[in-house]
């Protein structure tokens, strides 16, 4: 039992390898920043493609284009305000790379670079910082008193401001990790139950082809499920975003 | 007892953490049944509100799962 658990490698398939042959190998180019540059392109080319031909009646790509945009820009306007609009273009992309990561990952062969915490890492400090830089702007040193709920006793200062303030600083970890955690947790449950198969039919032979059919059914169903939660995880990032994007403008 | 029985029963241990998401996620959705039935005309409004309760709450139960996993695989 304990023989047939470790061969389930099911990490292996986050390692990163460099692309590019040499030219990638001399400058740290990973498989991991192809996928982030292919994501971007597409982005912008979907984009580029879906507004050039601007049709009073939309055609498929411009249709896309302006589901999306619309989406995001409702959701920006819903959740922080009329001041939401300037920050539309972040959240924009923002959703836009997260979610087109996530769904490239989900095919064969493809690098799923939102299951790595350095990605994801990355793009949380990029929120937070801009959350706090957007904050002091705008309140100036009176958005320390985010840390001070109005009207809490005095005597509970020493306990409620340590809370907060720890509280605004496990936001980029948690958002990180939740979207980290989601990706791997899929794509390692994807790689388990094809190994389940695998196993199956190694050790009982042809007819654990046919028992080798419930992973499969399983495998298909998560991905399925796969995609709902790419879609989702790249909405709960960009809401977040918003959230945190209201509580700078407006402080509480 | 040897370490890799006791890394299968850490990582078990790690999973209880799922009965409490399964009782959030099971409560997220009996309360947007209640609502729905009291106020037909919100399920727009309210399904969005569940769908992310239902992302975040599914969160904890992936960190209880990246435990897991740590254990097993590390």
């Amino acid at each position: 039992m304990a023989a047939e658990k470790s061969t389930i490698d099911a990490l292996g398939q986050f390692h990163l390898d460099t692309g590019l042959g040499a030219i990638g190998r001399s400058v740290n180019f990973a498989n991991s920043n192809v996928m982030m540059v292919v994501a971007a392109a597409l982005v912008l080319l979907a984009l580029h493609y879906g507004m050039r031909r601007r049709a009073v009646v939309p055609g498929r790509l411009q249709a896309l284009a302006e589901i999306g945009y619309q989406f995001i820009h409702d959701m920006c306007v819903e959740q922080i305000g009329e001041e939401g609009k300037r920050f539309f273009p972040f959240v924009f992309a923002l959703f836009f790379f997260i979610l087109i990561g996530n769904l490239i990952g989900l095919f064969p062969y493809f690098f799923t670079f939102t299951s790595h915490i350095a990605v994801t890492g990355a793009l949380a400090v990029l929120v937070i910082v801009l959350v706090t830089a957007v904050a002091l702007r705008i309140h100036g040193l009176h958005f320390f008193s985010y840390f001070w709920p109005e009207g809490a006793p005095v005597v509970l200062a020493p306990l409620i401001v340590p809370i907060e303030i720890i509280s605004y600083i496990s936001r980029p970890v948690s958002l990180s990790i939740r979207l980290f955690a989601n990706m791997t947790a899929g794509h390692v449950m994807f790689e388990v139950f094809a190994t389940f198969m695998l196993m199956l039919v190694g050790a009982l032979g042809a007819f654990g082809y046919v028992l080798a059919l419930g992973p499969l059914v399983i495998n298909v169903a998560l991905m399925g499920f796969e995609v709902l939660v790419a879609f989702l995880q790249a909405y709960v990032f960009a809401v977040l975003t918003c959230i945190y994007l209201h509580d700078a403008v407006h402080l509480h | 007892m040897d370490l890799a029985s006791a890394k299968m029963i850490g990582a078990g241990l790690a999973v209880i953490a799922l009965a409490g998401v399964g009782a959030g996620i099971g409560n997220i959705f009996s309360s947007l049944v209640t609502s729905i039935a009291r106020n037909p005309s919100a399920r727009n409004q309210v399904f969005g509100l569940a769908i992310l309760g239902f992302a975040l709450t599914e969160a904890v139960a992936l960190f209880a799962l990246m435990m897991a996993f740590l254990i097993l695989f590390t």
